[in-house]
């Protein structure tokens, strides 16, 4: 590779939020910008962003957003000559990079042999331990035999650690307590790794107990300097999946730092590396750290290493991409206070973090925090890829402050129309463990119960709060006094209320349990935002009304409320329904157990739906004959599409 | 315009007492009304066992949240079932109202059926009627919630049965009007009210509960020897598959509600005419309106200050204002929309009715709907009024209101007495609306003076004979009085339907404004004129 690679035109091989955020930097830089995107994607903020669009295929990634054909075709076509992975998707992927190069495009990020050498976790860790860095005691032989592999435990001991060798995002990966639980885990960990990466072959690590995650940014040009902005720590994870990170680490002293910072800078001078890269290590409770792996792109949390050092992360892989060399040396790099980025995810924390899919009906991140998103009102969050939508970033002077100010964002953020984990995100932040600095890996497992508990007191408020906004309508002085019987769903509930207009004086709500009796009175609108008197403390609100649906934001909190004043309340003793089965989310069919004209009992599995990686079994909610099915295998369905009719014999 | 001054003193003494006395009688009223709510709610738990929804609720749920709605004779036959007013349940066993579905401004009428299972209370065929001409003259698509038991046979009375077939009639003139009728059987619909249903051109059934037969199972018995059940003869399945009576099969009421406001939304109906104009709220609060009628009638009262707190800026510009002063006439504005005000500061003389007659004719002429403030203790007596022509003059009046061109509202603000209670467009005249605050009192002259005067028809009856009983003067006196007293106010004129209301003085404006608008809208909409009523198959 020559010395310098020039660009003026770049495409990003991304979508949603990192596409928009390389591509803010790169049009700051002066490049014209590409963006590539699936069908599911047209119309998305990533899109809009770029100077120019190129659509390279379906919605399902495979089909798009990793095939390397279509993206180096798109470069070609747009005359882009160079390409930004992002993370994620093909980021990591040599092929990909090598692709890129034999295209004569110049790849923001590490050659290919780089990659493949620090991308196989063994051969990553062998690379380590031949430059000195301490790595947790393993095994990643060649011999993958079930035999070899028990014989090796003995070696490791336990608790101990099975991981796909390819893998990655905590797919393939078990944690095996003591020797009886070996041989089940393994195999469901192979048999996983599989499915997802097409290669079962795993290693075994000793598991570090209730370690931090601790990982080390590195920056090293093409002029063989390199250099390393401290750490980051990213401890607090769900399902192995980082959900909350820091910089710099409560429990990295400057001693630890500069130490794991000169291993880092070896480690990467050693493997020859260009650009950006992350090394992850496992610090446990004696101050002794081991390497785990090393991301060879960008990563997600990049933005709290720029918070405390001031530099843009992107500009300088662009940079580098570019030939130039490292504009500034290690004894330039400044810490200055405290940075906390938290993942926004359309998730479901109550419902062991299933993902969501849906339209953000309305977006309204707080001022006063960096926001990296890819949002608007109305952006679809479809059910094919990440569930991270947003990342929010606060920067202070200490850490207890920039914690103060990111729970106060988060609570001010207002994103509507798909379930997300803002709520829980700020449970995890005002959570003492965590304040005191003193979250490890084990932090959500062990609190789960109190970061997820539905909280009450919230949900009556939001009840009955819901109930006015359902009834407030004109507020005529002339509105008809009788209270209406309300009845909707809130929170995985139904309420029923009284709400009984007071001739443009307010409204009186009652419920007839759960729910405190309370008198609301309107002060104002301003678009989206109610502010209203409740028992004579002035409050505001955010809503978002749509038909039966009412999406609402209140201290801090997203509701969604539907409306089910004018549907039929089921009764024991009614006739059937309408025998009309219903997608219960988005998904794909994977198994129709039924044929048209088989008659069923109530209960009876209809039809299996995937989403989200999740089986879905659809049953028939009353006995009778299957009058129609509407959907083939392998359909893809949207929420709520009729699926199945079953007739009732009885019913005329 | 010029802007009214007020010279009402709202911390005086005589305010405080006028407010203390219109405020017990506004109490009175809602206690009445409360009463039927009460009995209706009574039948909760019966209701809720069949998954029903109560009356009041289904009206609730049915009309556009917030939205107003214009309530229309509550108190309609109080003191019919029981003498004693403190007992009695008003309301004749139908909530009606004004109101909108879906956008669409309706009348709404439904079966209080909480109340002994919506069979007919007294005055409910004349309320029922009544609410029918309202959504005729003003245009109105109609919404029914039937559920009724019918008529008690125990209290059968001929003439209700003849008169009753106007509630049929009428729905054909509806229909024919071009004005839909909506109607959801939300249970009995039985014998002759089965056709209150039949008679609807959009009929939404629910199941397990409507019940539309000409007979019912005993009926039959007695009559063919049939033996069949409820659901066989008039069942919401039977008649949405099989008679095809019913449109919309509905699983509860609430499903049932869905509909009728799905059937609104669907009918595309022309929304009221919705031109904003800006204007001003009075310059004196409405809250004043409870202490500017004297508690006592004979007191006098400048109606002036009722007019400026219920015109757009206190704004009015009086016409003639110094001819026949007593009679005031005027043009003012009720949010923005022009109105022409009526009203009496004194009895009518000749030259208050020229005025008066001169002032309705240029509304006409001008189309500017008029309101009457009823503060009327007659037109003037005596030799020279006699020579002044004040029969011609007030004859002259009475044609100009009976056959004036523009909508007339009339609310009764005090007194309305004698010849006066038909100058200013009382109910035998047929304003559009017609609506009473509490304190209203209406009869053919006071008590006092009605009794003075047979008593001294009748001493010169008993001196003719030779002997003067005073004791029997005085008797027959003080039964007159009674007689006169106990009519004359709103708790037995509203139960009698001479007026379409009673408002608390609060609401005056914001219930004109909506009078008026309905007024407007009715005036604008082209009917879609038809030969006859929709039929069925």
């Amino acid at each position: 590779m020559s010395a310098r690679t020039p660009f003026g035109k770049l495409l990003v091989a991304n979508r949603g939020e990192v596409a928009v955020r390389v591509m803010r930097t790169a049009r700051a830089m002066g490049l014209r910008t590409v963006a590539v995107h699936s069908t599911a994607d047209a119309d998305a903020e990533h899109v809009r962003s770029a100077d120019e669009a190129v659509c390279i295929g379906e919605a399902l990634p495979a089909r798009s957003y990793l095939d390397i054909d279509a993206i180096v075709r798109a470069a070609r076509q747009t005359g882009a000559e160079a390409v930004h992975p992002g993370y994620g998707f093909l980021a990591e992927n040599p092929d990909f990079a090598a692709a890129c190069r034999a295209a004569g495009l110049v790849f923001v990020g590490p050659s290919a042999d780089a990659m493949r050498a620090m991308g196989h976790k063994a051969g990553a860790k062998r690379v380590m331990e031949a430059a000195g860095v301490p790595c947790v005691p393993g095994y990643d032989g060649a011999d993958q035999s079930d035999q070899r592999l028990a014989d090796e435990t003995a070696r490791i001991g336990y608790p101990l650690m099975v991981k796909a060798t390819a893998g990655g995002g905590g797919r393939g990966m078990r944690l095996v307590p003591s020797a009886g639980d070996f041989m089940g885990l393994l195999h469901s960990a192979r048999s996983e790794a599989r499915g997802a990466f097409g290669d079962d072959e795993v290693l075994l690590e000793r598991a570090i107990v209730e370690p931090r995650h601790i990982e080390i940014q590195v920056l090293a040009d093409r002029h063989g300097h390199a250099i390393h902005l401290g750490e980051r720590d990213c401890s607090v994870q769900r399902r192995h999946q980082k959900v909350i990170e820091e910089a710099p680490s409560p429990a990295v002293s400057p001693q630890l730092r500069e130490r794991m910072g000169r291993d880092a800078v070896a480690a990467t001078l050693a493997v020859g590396y260009e650009g950006a890269g992350t090394l992850e290590f496992l610090l446990d409770r004696d101050g002794r750290y081991y390497f785990m792996e090393m991301n060879t792109r960008l990563q997600v949390e990049h933005p709290v290493t720029e918070a405390v050092t001031g530099l843009d992360l992107v500009a300088l892989q662009l940079r580098i991409a570019a030939g130039e060399p490292l504009p500034l040396t290690q004894e330039e790099v400044r810490i200055d206070g405290h940075a906390i980025e938290v993942r926004l995810c359309a998730e479901d924390p109550a419902a062991d973090f299933m993902p969501q899919s849906g339209r953000v009906a309305l977006w309204r991140p707080a001022p006063g925090l960096r926001v990296d998103h890819a949002l608007r009102d109305g952006a679809a969050v479809p059910p094919f890829y990440d569930s991270m939508i947003a990342k929010l970033i606060a920067h202070a002077p200490t850490r207890d402050a920039a914690r103060q100010g990111l729970i106060a964002g988060l609570a001010d953020s207002v994103a509507l129309g798909v379930v997300t984990n803002q709520r829980f995100l700020q449970r995890c932040l005002a959570h003492p463990v965590f304040a005191a600095g003193e979250a490890t890996t084990a932090f959500i497992g062990a609190h789960s119960d109190a970061l997820t508990a539905p909280d009450e007191a919230a949900q009556a408020d939001a009840a009955r709060l819901a109930a006015w906004l359902f009834r407030l309508g004109a507020d005529s002085p002339l509105a008809n006094p009788f209270p209406a019987p309300l009845r909707f769903s809130l929170g995985g509930r139904v309420h029923t209320a009284q709400v009984r207009a007071l001739g443009g004086r307010g409204h009186d709500v009652r419920f007839d349990v759960e729910v405190a009796d309370a008198r609301f009175e309107l002060v104002a609108r301003d678009g989206d935002t109610v502010r209203y008197r409740c028992e004579g403390v002035q409050a505001r609100a955010v809503v978002h009304r749509d038909g039966p649906r009412l999406l609402l934001h209140t201290q801090g909190c997203a509701w969604e409320a539907i409306d089910l004043s004018f549907a039929p309340i089921a009764r024991a003793d009614a006739a059937p329904g309408d025998g009309l089965l219903r997608a219960a989310m988005t998904g794909r069919v994977i198994a129709l157990l039924v044929a048209e004209g088989d008659t069923v009992a109530a209960g009876q599995p209809v039809l299996t739906l995937e989403a989200m990686k999740m089986e879905h079994v659809h049953v028939a909610k009353q006995a009778g004959r299957v009058a129609g099915l509407h959907v083939a295998l392998g359909a893809q369905v949207a929420a709520r599409q009729l699926l199945a009719e079953i007739r009732s014999e009885a019913t005329p | 315009m010029p802007v009214i001054e007020s010279r009402l003193q709202p911390d005086s003494e005589s305010f405080e007492a006028n407010a203390a006395a219109q405020r017990a009688l506004l109490a009175e009223v809602r206690a009445h009304e409360q009463r039927a709510v009460a009995a209706s709610q009574a039948s909760a738990a019966r209701f809720a066992r069949r998954h029903q929804l109560l009356p009041r609720e289904r009206v609730a749920l049915l009309l556009d949240a917030g939205s107003p709605f214009l309530p229309i004779a509550s108190l309609a036959g109080l003191g019919h079932d029981k003498p004693d007013l403190g007992q009695s349940v008003p309301g004749a066993g139908v909530i009606a109202g004004i109101g909108f579905v879906s956008g669409v401004r309706c009348m709404v009428s439904a079966s209080d059926s909480g109340i002994e299972a919506g069979a007919l209370q007294p005055m409910g065929l004349d309320k029922q009627l009544r609410v029918q001409e309202l959504a005729l003259e003003n245009r109105l698509p109609y919404v029914q919630l039937v559920e009724s038991a019918g008529a008690n046979l125990m209290a059968y009375r001929v003439q209700d049965f003849v008169r009753g077939g106007g509630i049929f009639r009428n729905l054909a003139r509806l229909s024919a009007a071009g004005l839909p009728v909506v109607t959801v059987t939300h249970g009995s619909s039985t014998a002759g009210g089965a056709y209150q249903t039949g008679l609807s051109d959009y009929i939404v059934m629910v199941r397990d509960r409507t019940r539309a037969f000409l007979a019912g199972p005993p009926l039959l018995k007695a009559a063919t020897g049939e033996v069949a059940t409820e659901e066989a003869l008039g069942g919401a399945v039977m008649h949405t598959h099989v008679s095809g009576l019913g449109d919309y099969l509905a699983e509860d009421d609430r499903d049932a509600i869905r509909i009728a406001r799905d059937i609104l939304a669907s009918l595309d109906w022309p929304s009221p005419p919705q031109a904003v104009r800006s204007f001003e709220p009075p310059r004196y609060p409405a809250e004043e309106l409870v202490g500017v009628m004297p508690a006592d009638w004979k007191r006098p009262v400048d109606m002036r200050e009722v007019i400026a707190r219920l015109v757009d800026g206190s704004d009015f510009l009086p016409f003639s204002p110094d001819y026949g002063p007593a009679t005031v006439c005027g043009h003012a504005r009720i949010e923005g929309w022009p109105v022409g005000i009526l009203t009496n500061n004194g009895p009518i003389d000749a030259a208050g009715a020229s005025k008066a007659t001169h002032f309705i004719q240029a509304c006409c002429q001008s189309r500017t709907p008029i309101l009457y403030l009823h503060n009327i203790t007659g037109y003037m007596v005596g030799v020279a009024h006699e020579e002044g022509g004040i029969i011609k003059h007030g004859a002259k009046m009475i044609q100009a209101v009976t056959n004036a061109s523009v909508p007339q509202v009339t609310l009764h603000c005090g007194a309305s007495f004698g010849a006066g209670n038909y100058g200013m467009c009382g109910r035998g005249f047929a304003p559009r609306f017609c609506f009473s605050w509490p304190n209203a009192v209406t009869a053919v002259m006071g008590g006092e003076q009605a009794a003075r005067t047979m008593a001294i028809v009748a001493e010169a009856a008993m001196a003719r004979q030779g002997a003067v009983d005073t004791a029997r003067l005085d008797a027959m006196q003080q039964q007159i009085v009674e007689r006169f007293e106990g009519q004359m106010s709103v708790f037995t004129t509203s139960a009698l339907l001479l007026d379409d209301g009673v408002i608390d003085p609060r609401d005056t404006r914001a219930v004109l404004a909506e009078v008026f608008a309905i007024c407007r809208e009715g005036d604008a909409r082209v009917p879609q004129a038809m030969q006859f009523g929709v039929a069925r198959p």
